[in-house]
């Protein structure tokens, strides 16, 4: 018996350790779960479903833009930093990084002895190559605007430093943008058009809309990752058909999975749903250059209209969070889980309609399913809340064809989606600061953009924290945004896919990186 | 003899003048969508200066007409150019596996439908007003009155999710024959209850009509069975509409099959088409565009030249 088990590398101790932990684990967890605990184990073939991709789908990373070729991606290659599944960063292809005190000068450390899939080492002119390709006056990237504060990339010996216009704390959150994989340069360009990489699985065949064939790169420099053989990618666009490809075996993973009917797949005994509170979430954006909602009083009295529980049970069938009037969701590193969670306060709103000088309110709320799947409902259900505030809001449905255009930012009350950013200075920059071209609100605070460029140079953490949170209670007190929920990621998979016991909730399909960090059971 | 050879080429020389107006058509018509491939390929990320970048690299900033002669030149030349979204490879590169898997499919759901419809038809006409003629009709009927997706969804449920058959009628490369005919079989299936009622009702219609004729009644009179006078003397003389019904379902089959090869995740021309149209990857439109209309046009000028050569008053005309 001792003989079997110091073969198999396990001493008695860490075999009494581990099987407490495990007993404890199957008294908590729930049944599903308690396989994740396993040691992963190498072989087979992964066989993903993903509900989206199209036969304009391509390898080159300038035009990457949906969840099938951001997990292509992410499969394939490396980038300088990748996104833990605790949301903090790790090491990839930069061995460790440093900035100088103002955070406007990052030099990054390259890791030696990485290969490319045809065997070229990785070079520093490799990683400047890959990160000028999407800079410049004729960059034709998607991530143009997010590499635009970079004014120069060098090398310095086996370090590759960047200066950046402005400080920025979260530079190398940046890098780990799924547009900017490191690849193979000649002559300080890289070929867009080709699948050479440094990630763990080499792209084998790759037929846009059909399907994408991969299989392990024995030469993967990290340990403990890439476990299968082979992983193949399908996009599966109709819910339906992904579901079913699921029940009847053809595929072992699907993402996106229907909240409809989530529960027939519940049902059924032999899969398994993961579902991942990230950081993408449903707002209602009020234009805040517009009467009544110049006006923070009437803002709150109908933030305390919203019976977000309800929302979450009903529109998201149970798998999200409540939102409590900021976009920082729990995942995020400065998430203020200090600050009082909103809920329906008919008593509240009507204070604050007096404060307003109002009895009632009347406004009109356009909503769409383009806006996200449900959010007309989400649109009735808030009226039926508020109305007991004395607010009275009409629900208009807007035409699905268009809505980004014609609705989103033009009309003056809309619902919205948002996809959440892995940095809480991203998702501000992105969407509340003043004059950032999605701020859908147009809402305008001085303090609250005071501190957004003090926090994005403060390097001392601590400090940081303070100034997000603040930043997060302005946005939920005094922004123009109801926040009612954040959406899960939702997956089912077989019983034949293992996972770790932590799933990324930065993206999809665990941070994008399930055929990297999953194995078959 | 000389006259169908006649026809067949004044045919198709009117056929190539249709392919040059759908082509003029579906330029304009991709040019009235709103955005264009720069737009469509950055969505949300779109600046101006990217748009503006990509539009100069593609050549997307010339002027309609410059672009449209352009493509006009190469595709008199068999040269259709190459993808937008996927600048290394030629649209006809793109097309020839979809187009392979497209004809595929509907070949198979033609051998399928064409002679269970002649059969029912046929039978339906011989026995009308029985029970099976009722039978036959309605449960046509109930199976074209379903939309597509619904019909291909119950298969599933009944077929699949038993057991029988794969949900996903994707084709892995190198698949025999028989591996593939079993992994099409659903959407085969789907498309064959789809399309037979359009078929079996003509089919009936035709030769119910023919029996009112004196020389049936001439025929039947002689003695002869019912079957053998639907047989051999109804049925060639309905031959011109049925051919054309089924000329009409055979298009269809090749051009508006997207729904089923969406839900059963069938890799053929439908899906690429509205692929290239929503990221308006003009290249790719047009010549999918192109294969439809020439489907359409070979397979009227085929009905065409059968009913023709069926019909001895068009063959000997004074």
């Amino acid at each position: 018996m001792n003989k079997q088990l110091l073969d198999a590398g396990i001493s008695r101790r860490s075999l009494i350790k581990g099987a407490t932990a495990l007993g404890a684990a199957g008294l908590i967890l729930p049944a599903g779960y308690r396989k994740a605990a396993a040691q992963p184990r190498k072989g087979g073939t992964m066989r993903i479903a993903m509900g989206h991709g199209n036969t304009s789908d391509n390898l080159d990373p300038a035009t990457w833009d949906n969840a099938y070729v951001q997990v292509m991606a992410s499969t394939i290659h490396n980038y300088l930093t990748e996104i833990g599944t605790d949301g903090t960063l790790q090491p990839e292809i930069a061995e460790s990084w440093d900035a100088s005190s103002d955070a406007a000068t990052w030099t990054f450390r390259i890791r030696e002895g990485v290969t490319f899939h045809s065997g070229k080492d990785v070079t520093p002119e490799d990683v400047v190559a890959s990160i000028n390709y999407h800079r410049g006056e004729d960059s034709t990237s998607a991530a143009k605007p997010i590499v635009d504060p970079i004014r120069d990339i060098r090398v310095d010996g086996q370090n590759v430093v960047f200066e950046l216009e402005d400080g920025n704390a979260d530079f190398p959150f940046i890098m780990s943008d799924y547009h900017l994989p490191i690849m193979p340069s000649s002559d300080g360009r890289i070929d867009p058009s080709s699948a050479d990489g440094c990630g763990g699985y080499v792209m084998q065949n790759f037929e846009p809309g059909v399907e994408a064939r991969m299989t392990r790169n024995p030469d993967y420099w990290k340990s403990g990752r890439a476990h299968v053989d082979e992983v193949i990618m399908l996009p599966i666009i109709d819910a339906a058909a992904r579901q079913n490809a699921l029940i009847t075996g053809e595929v072992d993973v699907i993402d996106r999975v229907n909240l409809n009917t989530v529960h027939l797949l519940e049902r059924s005994g032999s899969i398994r749903i993961i579902s991942v509170p990230g950081t993408q979430h449903y707002t209602f954006v009020m234009d805040s250059r517009v009467d009544p909602f110049t006006d923070n009083n009437i803002r709150l009295a109908l933030k305390y209209g919203v019976n977000r529980q309800q929302l979450v049970d009903t529109v998201l069938s149970g798998y999200g969070v409540v939102g409590n009037d900021h976009p920082i969701g729990r995942s995020n590193r400065f998430f203020a889980d200090e600050l009082e969670q909103r809920e329906l306060d008919p008593d509240r709103a009507r204070h604050y309609l007096r404060e307003a000088g109002m009895d009632s309110l009347q406004v009109d709320l356009s909503a769409s399913d383009a806006a996200f799947g449900g959010a007309v409902d989400a649109a009735v259900l808030f009226a039926e809340s508020a109305a007991e505030a004395g607010i009275n809001i009409n629900v208009v449905r807007e035409p699905s064809d268009g809505y980004w255009s014609n609705v989103w930012m033009v009309k003056l009350f809309t619902a919205v989606y948002w996809g959440g950013r892995p940095t809480e200075d991203w998702m501000f920059s992105t969407a509340y600061a003043a004059g950032a071209a999605w701020n859908d609100a147009f809402w305008e605070h001085e303090r609250f953009n005071q501190l957004l460029s003090e926090a994005r140079s403060e390097l001392d953490e601590t400090r940081r924290r303070e100034m997000y949170v603040e930043m997060q209670r302005i946005v939920k007190d005094e922004g123009s945004t109801i926040i009612p929920m954040f959406a899960n990621y939702v997956m089912a998979v077989s019983e034949a896919i293992a996972t770790p016991e932590d799933i990324g909730a930065n993206w999809t399909m665990d941070g994008f990186r399930a055929p990297e960090r999953w194995w078959m059971a | 003899m000389t006259l169908v050879l006649r026809m067949i080429a004044q045919r198709l020389a009117l056929g190539l003048l249709t392919l040059f107006v759908v082509s003029l058509l579906i330029f304009g018509a991709t040019e009235l969508l709103p955005g264009d491939f720069a737009e469509a390929v950055l969505g949300q990320a779109a600046t101006p200066e990217t748009v503006a970048a990509i539009r100069r690299e593609l050549g997307l900033d010339q002027p309609l007409v410059l672009r449209y002669v352009d493509w006009l030149w190469g595709a008199v030349q068999f040269d259709f150019g190459s993808s937008l979204a996927q600048r290394n490879r030629a649209v006809s590169d793109l097309i020839a596996t979809r187009l392979g898997n497209t004809l595929f499919l509907a070949l198979y759901a033609a051998a399928m439908a064409v002679p269970l419809a002649l059969t029912l038809g046929i039978l339906a006409a011989l026995w009308r007003n029985s029970l099976f003629d009722r039978v036959a009709n309605s449960s046509a009927l109930s199976a074209i009155s379903f939309p597509e997706f619904f019909v291909a969804y119950i298969l599933i449920y009944i077929l699949a999710q038993g057991g029988w058959f794969p949900s996903m009628a994707r084709l892995p490369a190198g698949a025999d024959l028989g591996e593939k005919l079993y992994r099409a079989f659903l959407p085969a299936l789907t498309l064959t209850l789809v399309v037979t009622a359009h078929m079996m009702r003509m089919t009936r219609a035709a030769i119910i009509n023919l029996l009112a004729s004196p020389y049936i009644e001439m025929a039947r009179l002689k003695g002869m069975r019912p079957s053998r006078v639907i047989v051999h003397h109804a049925l060639p003389n309905a031959i011109a509409p049925i051919v054309n019904v089924i000329a009409i379902n055979l298009a269809y089959l090749i051009t508006g099959v997207v729904v089923v090869e969406v839900v059963f995740v069938y890799p053929g021309l439908g899906q690429l088409m509205v692929d290239s149209v929503s990221r308006r990857d003009i290249p790719v439109v047009q010549a999918v565009a192109l294969i439809f209309a020439a489907a359409y046009v070979l397979l009227n000028l085929t009905a065409d030249v059968i009913s023709t050569l069926s019909n001895p008053r068009l063959m000997h005309r004074k």
